[in-house]
């Protein structure tokens, strides 16, 4: 990319700012209770078009829950949960959890949120490139050629083009998840979630990985990242979210809460993982 | 030798009319075993407490009693309330084709013992691939269809294989209500010529045949259901 193209991106980025996108991830107050376990206790996040939201938090302290709830992979206890100005409607079963009240809703909006799992989960029966083309076919209704297309050009963006027709098991974890990347980016997600996408990986794998999703970043892609690796956190993210025992702690710009924490908490956290 | 010639006097088109009639009950039970088995895995699995109990009830009472009394219960039984069944409508009563017969009885069987073959190689497929499937919006008919059905196919075929040569064999166990298959027709043949040892040995050899058979078909389907693993010592054999 040329300095110009970049000067007028970032021109184009503050004149968004400027107009304040509209929100793609509204959550509210949200309860989640496994049993007695209070996992969440009333947290709120939000995500405007563009911005990368990034979760920080010590083990158990209902980060990746609080990633799953927003499409409903786990069902909330209560609380509101918007995508894209939609609330999901949800419902009490007979277990007293809120469930999703309608099966095609959340299919809808699950299908336009690009999800990232830790432990990649890519399709084992399939090749990288029936991965890839597998939702946009089955859910969303691309034609076969179109989707082919795409994939290939995915697949060749995070650098596994000559691996388009190899299995998974035949790969290494890096490949796998940057091969899950592009299964996310097929669906042309309205915002993408990262559940500890390098937390699974070799040490030297990390790299390659976080290059890809820095990159995705960089072209103003609205992202929720759960992580563990601050120092990526700081450089990508626009806005950080601390957690700590199911509940926000502080949150704020990058600089501001890795540059000059108030909570003792996460000065604690930070000083444990830096 | 000259006895298991095809033309006659020869009996050797009895042997392949009962061999045909063996391997059309042996695909037809399994076929059917494989979708009562699908259904029962699925009820086993996903199903509600009513679903849930149906198919325990079902495996249970299957596995526990012996095929050949089964095959009993089902034949006569199954028989006699369908012509009451009949007569009550106002029919006159009928006979089951033997083929068919066999088929349901042994089809029945099979999907006791496949409701558990595949139940468990569900259980097999790691669960993030199902909850990635859920994550990107596709239906739970479609997650069954694209991802859990083919995904646990590596799991399922060594056990479907094993079930497929006992249905090629319990066939046999039909001879007892009659059925024209294998056993049956070598008994009948045996019997008019006296030539016991020769029409045994044959029929071992055509069952001997059918599994080696099927060995190799197995092995070729089990490669490309494995597709998608590292290859291990003796996968796919």
């Amino acid at each position: 990319m040329t300095a110009g193209a970049q000067a007028s991106m970032a021109t184009a980025a503050r004149a968004q700012a400027d107009s304040v996108p509209a929100e793609a991830i509204h959550v509210e107050n949200l309860h989640k209770k496994f049993g007695e376990l209070h996992v969440l206790k009333g947290v709120s996040l939000s995500a405007r078009d563009g911005e990368v939201v990034a979760i920080i938090g010590g083990s158990g302290s209902g980060k990746s829950t609080l990633l799953r709830c927003i499409n409903c992979l786990e069902n909330p206890t209560s609380g509101v949960i918007r995508v894209n100005g939609e609330e999901i409607r949800l419902k009490a079963d007979s277990h007293g959890n809120s469930v999703p009240a309608d099966r095609r809703q959340i299919e809808r909006i699950r299908s336009r949120l690009g999800m990232v799992f830790q432990s990649f989960n890519l399709w084992s029966h399939m090749t990288l490139l029936e991965n890839v083309v597998e939702v946009p076919i089955h859910v969303l209704g691309v034609r076969r050629d179109e989707a082919v297309a795409t994939a290939e050009a995915l697949l060749d963006r995070v650098g596994l083009a000559d691996k388009r027709d190899v299995y998974p098991a035949f790969l290494s974890g890096g490949q796998q998840q940057r091969a899950a990347i592009a299964r996310a980016l097929a669906i042309q997600p309205r915002v993408m979630l990262f559940d500890e996408p390098t937390s699974a990986l070799d040490p030297e794998l990390v790299g390659e990985v976080l290059k890809v999703i820095g990159d995705l970043a960089r072209e103003g892609r609205t992202m929720v990242l759960v992580t563990h690796e601050m120092k990526f956190a700081r450089e990508v993210a626009s806005h950080v979210v601390y957690l700590s025992n199911g509940l926000v702690e502080e949150e704020g710009p990058p600089e501001q809460l890795f540059g000059a924490p108030k909570s003792e908490r996460l000065k604690q956290f930070l000083r444990n993982v830096g | 030798m000259g006895l298991l010639a095809l033309e006659p006097p020869g009996r050797g088109s009895f042997l392949l009319a009962g061999f045909l009639n063996s391997v059309m009950i042996a695909v037809g039970a399994t076929v059917v075993g494989l979708c009562l088995g699908v259904c029962g895995a699925w009820c086993k699995l996903y199903g509600g407490p009513v679903a849930r109990d149906l198919a325990a009830v079902y495996t249970t009472i299957v596995r526990a009693v012996p095929e050949l009394v089964l095959i009993l219960i089902l034949y006569f039984a199954g028989a006699d309330l369908l012509n009451k069944a009949l007569a009550a409508f106002g029919y006159p009563p009928t006979d089951i084709p033997g083929v068919a017969a066999g088929i349901f009885v042994l089809g029945v069987v099979q999907g006791a013992y496949s409701t558990e073959v595949l139940r468990g190689a569900i259980l097999a497929i790691p669960q993030g691939q199902i909850e990635a499937a859920r994550a990107y919006g596709m239906s739970p008919s479609l997650i069954m269809r694209r991802i859990t059905l083919p995904a646990m196919l590596p799991f399922a075929i060594p056990g479907l294989a094993n079930l497929w040569l006992i249905a090629t064999k319990d066939t046999a166990l039909l001879a007892i209500v009659g059925v024209n298959e294998l056993t049956q027709v070598t008994r009948t043949a045996a019997g008019a010529t006296k030539a016991y040892f020769t029409f045994f040995m044959a029929a071992g050899a055509i069952y001997l045949a059918l599994t080696l058979f099927s060995s190799a078909i197995i092995g070729r389907i089990e490669r490309r259901a494995r597709r998608g693993m590292p290859s291990v010592a003796g996968a796919g054999r």
